[in-house]
């Protein structure tokens, strides 16, 4: 059972399991609006909606890590349109040290980015989820993850 | 009620088949059911439709829920309803969840039924883990001050003035300039009914003196803004216009004798003023002003005034104002080819803006009426105007001034050919953007008039040594390079973001969009209020409109703002943040991590303390993330909510 979950319940291609951060205002817009062009992406990412980026807790991530995320996306307003004024500029702060940790966990860099994507922008929402899912893909699955976690 | 053991019921919405055709529905409710204390769930066809919404205020009393989770749509649109069905039924509206399965899942997995439940049944267990840590919170309200503050007196700020002083509140209308009125007062006419602007804006101006609730308050500039919804601290400041403005009459004769000539920027520094003058003979105050730069002291306005009003010592003045509710109608300024010499403007004489075209064509410009060529002064015989001057232009500004420079270039081509109709036309266009009503009609009187439409971006522009211009351009309807010599080019130039709105959007907290113009709350469904609780936008100040359009916004704000003012307090939403004063040791962090100034620490030594001014808190977490020890929570995003949403991405070993 164990054998079977580590590369996917169906024994077809393994699909990775990401943990997607959006802010409410700007990207989790993105991801509402993909879903209104109907722009197609694989079904490998969970968003948790925070109300800006600026939320996003170094804790959050790193948990997610630890759970079993085979990769972790976060994500807000374009720069200098923050609906909290600057708070998607404190997130890069914090991405540049989550960007470190990873690697202290033995994480590949590949494992966590960080992009922008405005409300409006589903169609790039959905390239950035494709895009990603395949960078996850080429690297595997995550050591981190638990034995027995899917 | 915080203690009590959650029960909660988990409805899932098929949205016709907008879920349910693409996901099993039934098997993630059936999945639901197993999870710890889901004591209740149902697949609705619509769950937002009155039939839904009763079948969950029906489960909640049935099941006694004191939770509920809906699986559906996306909380950007549907939150405010299920909230307020759940409160109406007795749970509290922050103990809802909502759980994105059609815009996030079933819209973007459509060919993957496995995949896209498997999915809902991950988004549903993660949305049911967070329900059983939600906590009831109470929104709270505070007072709305009665007085309002316009900032910017042009046609939307003076609408909304006169809307808000006919409903009985006091207006502080506060104008950079010596006098209101705006951009709107240096057209000649307006599109596209072709009336004279001042004709019908004189009246508005009028009508804004008159009316006694507002406080006009010219030549002056907000210079801070403190607080938060109903209770804003403004501070304005009163600019000397060296002369006592009770005693001043506006009779202009100390302008008369002024020995100091500057160009005039109400002309468009076409013609000249003096050092002291009165703004424009419309002039609302009909007051002068003196410009004290510029000034060489000879004391000549000081003999000429007879009421004795100049008063060369006067110092700038620093008011404080409360109001309850702010409109920003700062406006704009059309781009300026200056700098990148766009179609030769600047290098040769007979490129003009069609702001300069305005003031020229004006019976009381600096040519009275005559519209006359720079280099000679002699009257034009061909005339060309080039669109999208500055606008849809990737070297630029990529945006479209919303057809306004359109119908500026296709109505200014109209009144000189019916003025002097031995006159030729060429407007030079990429698309003529003839949207709003009336406009394409008048576009065809322009063409049946005899103005010639040329589909292209004209790529060169040389002089010839009589000062005519040569326009090289692609007529793109014919497939053929054409020369077409002018006597004078207009160029249709677009709207820009000024400098109010900068400083505005700094003083205010409001974020500016990609093109540089204010951001509204939501484009479409909320276009004149902002994400500064109380603040509302209207004119160009929020992107290029018409003079209608600027209007209706005007009034639109002041409709929005009496929501307020006529209740008499705003409410305070429940996501703000809390701190723990025992964990907190007032390092200050926090301080410095707000936008909006919510923290401050208070009490000196042993006694400090932080402050939190809970309504100021628009519930960005920032703070909570930042703090160091754990004091500070955010109310409805606490860590271990977002934490168990995390932690529920993954199971052991499936199902």
């Amino acid at each position: 059972m164990a054998e079977a979950t580590a590369t996917g319940t169906t024994g077809e291609e393994w699909q990775p399991k990401i943990v997607m951060f959006c802010c409410n205002w700007c990207s989790y817009g993105g991801a509402d609006s993909a879903g209104m062009g109907r722009f197609q992406q694989p079904p490998t990412v969970r968003v948790i909606r925070v109300m800006c980026s600026g939320r996003m807790d170094p804790m959050f991530i790193l948990n997610a890590f630890l759970e079993g995320a085979d990769g972790v996306l976060f994500s807000g307003c374009h720069i200098g349109d923050c609906h909290y004024v600057n708070g998607n500029y404190k997130a890069t702060i914090k991405y540049k040290f989550l960007k470190a940790m990873v690697n202290e966990l033995g994480l590949e860099d590949e494992r966590l980015k960080l992009d922008w994507i405005s409300a409006s922008e589903g169609e790039r929402y959905a390239e950035v989820v494709t895009e990603f899912t395949e960078q996850i893909k080429k690297v595997g699955p995550s050591p981190l993850k638990p034995e027995g976690v899917i | 009620m915080e203690n009590e053991e959650p029960r909660i019921g988990v409805f899932v919405c098929e949205c016709g088949v907008n879920i349910g055709g693409y996901l099993d529905t039934q098997a993630v409710a059936d999945y639901a059911l197993t999870l710890p204390n889901v004591v209740h769930t149902k697949v609705n066809k619509f769950t937002c439709a009155d039939s839904g919404q009763a079948e969950i205020q029906a489960g909640i009393k049935e099941h006694n829920l004191n939770r509920v989770v809906v699986a559906s749509c996306t909380p950007r649109t549907h939150e405010p309803t299920f909230r307020a069905c759940c409160k109406e039924a007795g749970v509290n509206p922050y103990q809802f969840e909502f759980v994105n399965i059609r815009d996030q899942c079933s819209w973007i997995h459509m060919w993957d039924w496995e995949g896209a439940t498997a999915k809902a049944k991950d988004l549903v267990r993660m949305g049911v883990a967070r329900s059983r840590l939600l906590e009831p919170l109470e929104e709270s309200s505070v007072p709305v001050d009665q007085n309002v503050l316009v900032i910017g007196a042009g046609v939307a700020g003076m609408q909304a003035a006169i809307d808000f002083g006919d409903m009985g509140y006091n207006v502080y209308l506060v104008e950079k300039g010596p006098s209101i009125g705006g951009r709107m007062a240096r057209f000649d006419k307006v599109f596209p009914t072709n009336d004279c602007s001042i004709c019908i804006l004189g009246p508005k101006m009028v009508e804004v003196a008159r009316n006694k609730n507002i406080n006009i308050m010219s030549y002056s500039e907000v210079t801070d803004v403190e607080g938060f919804v109903g209770n804003f601290e403004v501070t304005v400041l009163h600019k000397p216009r060296y002369l006592d403005t009770d005693i001043c009459t506006g009779c202009g004769s100390c302008q008369e004798v002024c020995p100091v000539e500057l160009p005039s920027e109400f002309n468009e520094n076409f013609g000249t003023r003096k050092a002291i003058y009165i703004p424009f003979p419309q002039a609302v105050p009909m007051r002068a002003v003196l410009d004290m730069e510029n000034c060489i002291s000879c004391k000549a306005c000081e003999k000429a005034c007879e009421p004795g009003a100049i008063r060369y010592d006067q110092e700038p003045i620093y008011e404080k104002l409360k109001v309850g509710v702010i409109t920003v109608a700062v406006g704009m300024d059309a781009f300026d080819p200056l700098p990148h010499n766009n179609y030769g403007y600047g290098l040769y004489d007979n490129v003009i803006t069609t702001m300069e075209f305005e003031r020229l064509l004006n019976a009381a410009g600096p040519t009275g009426g005559h519209v006359v060529r720079p280099s000679d002064a002699v009257e034009p015989i061909t005339v060309g105007f080039i669109n999208c001057v500055g606008s849809r232009d990737v070297n630029e500004n990529i945006y479209c001034s919303g057809g306004v420079c359109c119908m500026f270039s296709i109505k200014n081509a109209q009144l000189l050919k019916e003025k002097r109709p031995e006159t030729n036309h060429f407007v030079f266009y990429m698309d003529i953007r003839s949207t709003m009503r009336g406009f394409e009609e008048a576009y065809n009187r322009a063409r049946d008039l005899g103005v010639k439409f040329i589909r292209g971006k004209p790529v060169e522009i040389t002089e010839k040594e009589n000062g005519n211009l040569v326009v090289r351009v692609e007529d793109t309807l014919k497939g053929e390079i054409v020369n077409v010599e002018l006597d004078l080019l207009v160029l249709g130039t677009g709207l820009v973001p000024n400098e109010g709105i900068n400083e505005m959007g700094s003083i205010l907290k409001l974020p500016r969009s990609a093109d540089g113009f204010l951001t509204e709350l939501h484009p479409k469904l909320a276009p004149v209020d902002t994400t500064t609780d109380g603040v509302f936008v209207a004119g160009c100040a929020a992107g290029p409109r018409d003079i209608a359009y600027a209007t209706a916004h005007g009034s639109a704000t002041a409709g929005r703002a009496t929501r307020l003012l006529s209740v008499g307090s705003a409410p305070i939403m429940g996501i703000t943040a809390r701190i723990d004063e025992d964990k907190c040791v007032v390092c200050g962090i926090c301080v410095d991590k707000c936008p909006y100034g919510v923290f401050e620490i208070v009490g000196t030594n042993g006694d400090r303390r932080i402050n939190v001014v809970e309504a100021l808190c628009k519930g960005c977490g920032t703070c909570v993330t930042a703090c160091p020890t754990g004091a500070l929570e955010q109310s409805h995003f606490k860590n271990d909510q977002v934490l168990a949403q995390v932690r529920n991405v993954f199971q052991y070993g499936g199902e």
